[in-house]
Order: C-alpha cells, then sequence, then structure tokens
C-alpha cells in the first residue's frame, strides 16, 4: 500500500520489525527497479538480543542487496532529522530508502527538537509503462538504471553530512553508526569517530582517508560485520568482530570490554565486576483467565502436536503448560500441521494453533492449500478478537480501524468456508469438557477442519472483570497440583502444606477473573466459588 | 554520578506502574534543562515479566542504557527484583525498594521458589538501603495505586532536582482528577529519609 501510496504521489512510510522486512521482500527486491513516485521510506526495526523476536538478523543487508539507500539514527532527534533527510534522497534519487532502527533506538526516548514541516509537490499517479511495468524488457532496462544509481548514491554518500568525521585522538579511530556510536561515544570520548548516518553505500574515500589519519582503526557496529567486511573488502585493515561479538546487541560494558581485549584500554577501566544474585525467573505467563489456556489444557490432554504461530499463545510452550511444539514466522502453523500430516512418520496428529490477526495476516492461504490438496488438518482459531501481544492493536476482524472508526469486519467461520472447509465449528475454551469433546471429533474427522473460539481477550480493548472469583478450600486441597499445571498467575503455592510437605493452592483475589478452568480440573471440590 | 550524568535504574514487575514512574522522572529532568535518555524493552511487561527501565540525564548524554555497576540509584518496585538488578549499583549507591513481594506462578512447577531473605541481603551489600512499605501508606492515603509517586517521593532525595518542579510534573501527568492526592504522596515519600 506504501508503494501505491507513493507512486500515486504521496509521501509514504511502511514501518515494520526485521522479520517482517522478509514478508515484504518480495515487493522491495522490484520496487528498487521501478524507484517511487514521491518519497517512500521502509522502517525496519532490528531487533539485537531478541528481545521479541524470533531471530536477530541483521537487515542492513537488505540495502546492499535491493542496491538501495540504507540511513541508521542513532538517537531520537536523529529519527527525526534524518527521515526528513530520507524523503529527499529517496526522491532525488528515484529509490526506497531502508531506514534501520533498532530495538534500543525505537524503545528509547530522548530530548526532540522538532522544525517545521516540509512536503512536496506531487500532482499524482503519472502514467509511465516503462517505469512502473516490471515486465522483463522493462525491468532490463530499469536494473541498468539502478546499477548507475548506485554509484550516484555512493559519490553522495561521499559528501553527505550525515556521514560525519569528530577527530580527536589519533591513536584510536572508530567507524560506527547507531546505537554502537553511543557507546563507544561513551566509553572512549576522546578517540577519532567517524559516525555512518549512512549506513549503505558506505563513503569508501571518506573511511579511507579517514584510516590514513589514525593509527588504529576499528569498526564498532551491531550484529553482523556489515561495514567490516566491505571495508576489508576495500583493502583497508581494520579491527572489528574480532572484539566486539555480532551476538546481540552491544552495550557500554561489551564495548568497553573490546576496547579493553583490543589493549586500547587499561584493564582498570571497567568498574570491578559485582557479582549477581540468583534469583527466580519470570518469564512472560498467559494472563489469569486468558481464553488461550483452556485450549491449550485441552490440546495437551488430547495428545497431540500442536503447531503454533506468532502470539500470545506461544506462550503455552513455555512450563507448565509446554503444549506449543512450533514456532517459526507468521501463518506457518497450518502448513507446519498440514507438513507432518503429509510426512506420514508421525503416529500423533498435528492440530495448527493460530491467531485471529495472524490467520487474517498470513493463514489463510495456508488454509486453501489444506483443502486443495485434500488435507485433513485441523486448525484452531484462538479468536480472541484483538491482536494482544503487541499491545491490542484492532485488525480486519474486529470492526474497527487501527484510528478507532468503525469498519466492516471480517466473518472467520464464512472465510474458512469460502476456501472450502466444510467443517467448521465454535468452542467456548472455558468449557473443558466441550472444548475436549470437540477437538477429539475434529481431529479425528477424515477432512479439513477449523474450530474458532469465542472468548475474548481480558486485557484488550479492556481489562473483563468477571462477577465471579474462586478461592481454595484449604481443608479439602490434596495438594495434588493440577491447579498448578495450568500456569495460571493468579494462583500460587500456600504456606500450608499437605503429609508428604507439598504445598496446597490459594488463589489471588484480585487477580481471579473467574474463568473457572482451575475449578474445572480440581477433582477434590477445594475450588470454590467465592459467594458474594 | 560520572561525568556529571546521573544514572537511575527503575524495575519491577509488569503492570506496578514503573514505566509512568521513569516517565515523570524524565519529564522532571527535561523541564530543569537537562539532557535525559530512557530506555526499557517492555514487550513482555504486562504478562507479568521483569520490567527494568533506565533513565539517565545530565549535560549530555549518549548511552541510553546504565551500565552494570554505574547505576547511582536504583529504585525497586518489587524486592526480589531490586536483588535480581543490584549488581548494576555503582560502590556507595542507593537502593530504594518498596517491599512488596510477587510471586510468579513459576514457582508452582516446584523447580524455583521466591527468593528467602531478600531484605537482609540487599541490606548487607548497599549500605545506603531504604526499605518502605509503600503500599500500606498508599492505602492510608486512600488508593493503592498511589505507590509509584510515593516511591518517586523517597528517590527525590536521592537524586539533586528541585521539588518544585516534581510537584509540577506530577500534578502535569498524574492520572485526570489525581493530581493533589499524588503530590500528596510524593510529599509522603519524600518525608522518609
Amino acid at each position: 500500500m506504501a508503494v501505491g501510496a507513493s507512486y500515486g504521489g504521496a509521501r509514504s512510510l511502511a514501518a515494520m520489525k526485521h522479520v517482517g522486512v522478509n514478508v515484504a521482500a518480495d515487493p522491495l527486491m522490484t520496487l528498487s527497479y521501478t524507484g517511487v513516485g514521491a518519497g517512500l521510506i521502509l522502517v525496519s526495526a532490528d531487533d539485537p538480543s531478541l528481545h521479541s523476536s524470533q531471530n536477530e538478523q541483521d537487515n542492513r543487508y537488505y540495502g546492499k542487496f535491493a542496491s538501495i539507500p540504507v540511513l541508521e539514527p542513532a538517537d531520537s532527534q536523529e529519527s527525526l532529522d534524518m527521515m526528513k533527510d530520507a524523503f529527499e534522497m529517496s526522491e532525488k534519487f528515484d529509490t526506497p530508502v531502508l531506514f534501520r532502527m533498532t530495538t534500543r533506538i525505537s524503545h528509547s526516548k530522548g530530548l526532540v527538537k522538532i522544525g517545521e514541516r516540509r512536503t512536496n509537490k506531487h500532482a499524482g499517479f503519472e502514467k509511465n509503462i516503462a517505469k512502473y511495468v516490471m515486465v522483463p524488457s522493462n525491468a532490463a532496462v530499469r536494473h541498468k538504471i539502478v546499477i548507475e544509481r548506485l554509484e550516484a548514491l555512493k559519490a553522495f554518500a561521499e559528501t553527505s553530512p550525515l556521514n560525519k568525521v569528530e577527530m580527536g585522538d589519533k591513536k584510536v579511530g572508530i567507524v560506527t553508526g547507531s546505537a554502537a556510536y553511543q557507546y563507544a561515544k561513551e566509553v572512549m570520548p576522546g578517540a577519532s569517530f567517524l559516525k555512518l548516518g549512512v549506513g549503505y553505500p558506505l563513503p569508501m574515500k571518506k573511511i579511507a582517508d579517514f584510516a590514513r589519519q589514525v593509527e588504529r582503526l576499528f569498526v564498532v557496529e551491531e550484529l553482523e560485520p556489515f561495514y567490516e567486511e566491505q571495508i576489508l573488502a576495500a583493502g583497508i585493515p581494520c579491527e572489528g568482530k574480532k572484539w566486539f561479538s555480532n551476538f546481540m546487541e552491544l552495550n557500554v560494558e561489551r564495548v568497553r570490554d573490546g576496547f579493553i581485549a583490543a589493549g586500547v584500554l587499561p584493564k582498570s577501566a571497567a568498574p570491578p565486576k559485582q557479582t549477581e544474585e540468583t534469583v527466580l525467573p519470570r518469564p512472560p505467563v498467559l494472563c489469569p483467565g486468558c481464553p488461550h489456556r483452556g485450549v491449550s489444557m485441552a490440546l495437551r490432554k488430547v495428545g497431540v502436536v500442536v503447531t503454533g504461530d506468532i502470539g500470545c499463545y506461544t506462550l503455552s510452550a513455555l512450563p507448565p503448560l509446554e503444549t506449543v511444539d512450533t514456532c517459526l514466522c507468521m501463518g506457518a502453523s497450518i502448513s507446519h500441521a498440514f507438513g507432518i500430516e503429509k510426512a506420514k512418520k508421525t503416529k500423533k496428529k498435528a492440530v495448527a494453533m493460530i491467531g485471529d490477526s495472524t490467520f487474517l495476516h498470513s493463514g489463510i492461504t495456508a488454509l486453501a492449500n489444506v483443502v486443495y490438496n485434500r488435507g485433513e488438518t485441523t486448525t484452531i482459531i484462538v479468536d480472541n478478537r484483538i491482536t494482544a501481544m503487541t499491545g491490542g492493536q484492532d485488525h480486519p476482524g474486529t470492526s474497527k480501524t487501527l484510528m478507532g472508526e468503525k469498519t466492516n469486519a471480517v466473518d472467520l467461520e464464512e472465510i474458512c468456508r469460502a476456501v472450502g472447509v466444510e467443517h467448521v465449528r465454535k468452542i467456548d475454551p472455558y468449557d473443558q469438557e466441550e472444548t475436549i469433546k470437540i477437538l477429539k471429533e475434529e481431529i479425528d474427522r477424515p477432512a479439513a477442519s477449523v474450530i474458532i473460539t469465542t472468548r475474548p481477550c481480558m486485557l484488550f480493548p479492556s481489562k473483563i472483570k468477571t462477577e465471579r472469583i474462586f478461592r481454595v478450600a484449604l481443608e479439602k486441597c490434596t495438594a495434588c497440583g493440577a491447579c498448578f499445571r495450568i500456569g495460571c498467575p493468579a494462583i500460587s503455592a500456600a504456606e500450608e502444606k499437605n503429609e508428604k510437605g507439598r504445598p496446597k493452592a490459594q488463589i489471588d483475589p484480585e487477580l481471579c477473573t473467574g474463568c473457572s478452568l482451575c475449578f474445572q480440573v480440581c477433582s477434590s471440590e477445594a475450588i470454590v466459588e467465592v459467594e458474594k | 554520578m560520572k561525568n556529571g550524568t546521573t544514572n537511575v535504574l527503575i524495575v519491577g514487575v509488569g503492570g506496578q506502574g514503573v514505566l509512568l514512574a521513569s516517565e515523570m522522572l524524565c519529564e522532571v529532568a527535561k523541564v530543569l534543562g537537562l539532557d535525559t535518555k530512557k530506555s526499557e524493552v517492555h514487550g513482555m511487561s504486562q504478562r507479568g515479566g521483569v520490567v527494568t527501565s533506565h533513565v539517565r540525564f545530565g549535560k549530555k548524554v549518549y548511552s541510553p542504557l546504565i551500565a552494570e555497576g554505574e547505576a547511582d540509584v536504583i529504585l525497586g518496585f518489587e524486592i526480589a527484583e531490586a536483588l535480581r538488578w543490584v549488581h548494576y549499583l555503582r560502590p556507595g549507591g542507593t537502593i530504594i525498594v518498596n517491599e512488596q513481594k510477587i510471586i510468579p506462578p513459576i514457582t508452582t512447577t516446584g523447580k524455583f521458589s521466591y527468593p528467602e531473605k531478600v531484605e537482609e541481603t540487599i541490606q548487607k551489600r548497599v549500605p545506603k538501603t531504604t526499605i518502605i512499605d509503600a503500599y500500606s501508606i498508599a492505602l492510608k492515603l486512600g488508593n493503592a495505586r498511589l505507590v509509584n509517586t510515593i516511591l518517586l517521593g523517597v528517590l527525590s532525595n536521592a537524586i539533586d532536582l528541585e521539588e518544585e518542579k516534581w510537584l509540577q510534573v506530577i500534578e502535569r501527568m498524574a492520572p485526570k482528577g489525581t493530581g493533589e492526592i499524588n503530590k500528596k504522596a510524593f510529599i509522603e515519600g519524600r518525608a522518609i529519609k
């Protein structure tokens, strides 16, 4: 859509995290050929240290791969300032610009001076078949233009003020950019710096010039040796990943340790290491009353391979539920289950578990594939009516736009029927008996089927607090641990223990939402409703 | 306070108000004309996970993260979380802890248990430790949600920012209609030495 808007004359920006660019890579690679209408920016937020991602890929390579420029802001102010430069660059060179953020830049706040808003003048879409229709004959011509454009961009990078030299002590020169610049600056305030704002193409003459002026040249960059390899390939000796690992995000400590190891800083530069205390882990958990819990409990009971997807329900891979068996990328659950089925090696059936927004994002085609290829896969759409994991955004199934306007909602049941699934059923995951029964029926059915859950998220769009809450009657509790195994944050170990020394359970009335799942798994009637 | 930069690490568990507290602290520093940065990762915070917020202010701040052993103050909303990050404190630094315990569900697996004698461990390691029962104070003031402004009040004694600016920021940033009671909570916290 950003491409269309750009072709149509509006300055456009599409923002996604690193793995999102993998999905967008198909249009991106050829968009490089067509160029833009009005300026177009692709914001990619990479996630060194995988704070909340499935990998640590370095998307600067996409810039090189697609022959488009990469800009790398190092703080909040630069994120604003460089965005203006990015739009101007995009229009001047007729190219999309990859604007590379990292978690640390995106999840930091700093002081920002805002400026005047500048806009472009554009008359709207202009017919230009040779530029916008990428059939082979046109695309070949455009590829030539891309190659010429890259040369022009290289010349631009050489003189751009976005690549700043800060001369200091000439014993050590540091080529760096993005968050790594901040850490290096903090650790080596007196050194000479070449701070790269244009991460691709590199200003190789400027780097060579800088290298000549300093005794030792270091490259401090997060993740892969993207600058380092290119600088070495240009015949400029430098030291980088030898001292600053490509594993996980950098910080002051790691950059300082690197310079100590390289013999630049004395050992005494690091404060004495203090011992860390061992504190129990606090992994994220499904919320009290989360409807996904009911589905995971039932799946555990039925005993199947559960192929998972991207969403809160992935948390049921963690103890104590440990139900989800795979998680790869958005939309993978259905194809995984179907693939396991087709491989015909696994005795247990495979069942796909996918959220409503993920299904709408990239599950529909996989479901059509199951039907088309005569699959028998059961897909559970855990429909909580929101995109919960990322903070409660609306999606095409919620009847509200991201701006909060009312809109038409996609009907999940009708979509499933439309792609050819004949057996679509709804379940209430708070009703374990019924959920298990329907799961078994559909898993045993020799045809593709879909089960859609009906309970909304407890947290978004607003916290749900039911009328009921439960408590543990300690005199009846046998400390069997069945309610512990559902992984509810409202349930914890009580001080009181049974004769074997195992702790009995207690329920926090502040956290209990009254979903009754613990009540349903308790075989000794120790969990009772609190009477009002 | 190294090179004129003050480092405050605020830690707790998702849902405790860590992020609003750090937001207010930054605002006070900003109003005073200081360069201010803060950084946190909170993707999982609403699911009961660990929350940390690094706040740095001074003449010029580069790294958005506080380095290990360089925090001037650690403000802990939960006592085991304060213990988890205690190695971030610089020698001679101050630790302020709310004595509340939030026991994670992972303890029911029997594989992990909530640490014992947390207070003693912290006090032994850090001479400048203040442990307070912010929850009881908040209840006395009539609202359990005042915990974070009470803690900010205690924090305000450990760092050098004007009281008047604190009160202005709290008035402006507290949820609608709670400005006065939040200021009162701040002053209550500030009275704890």
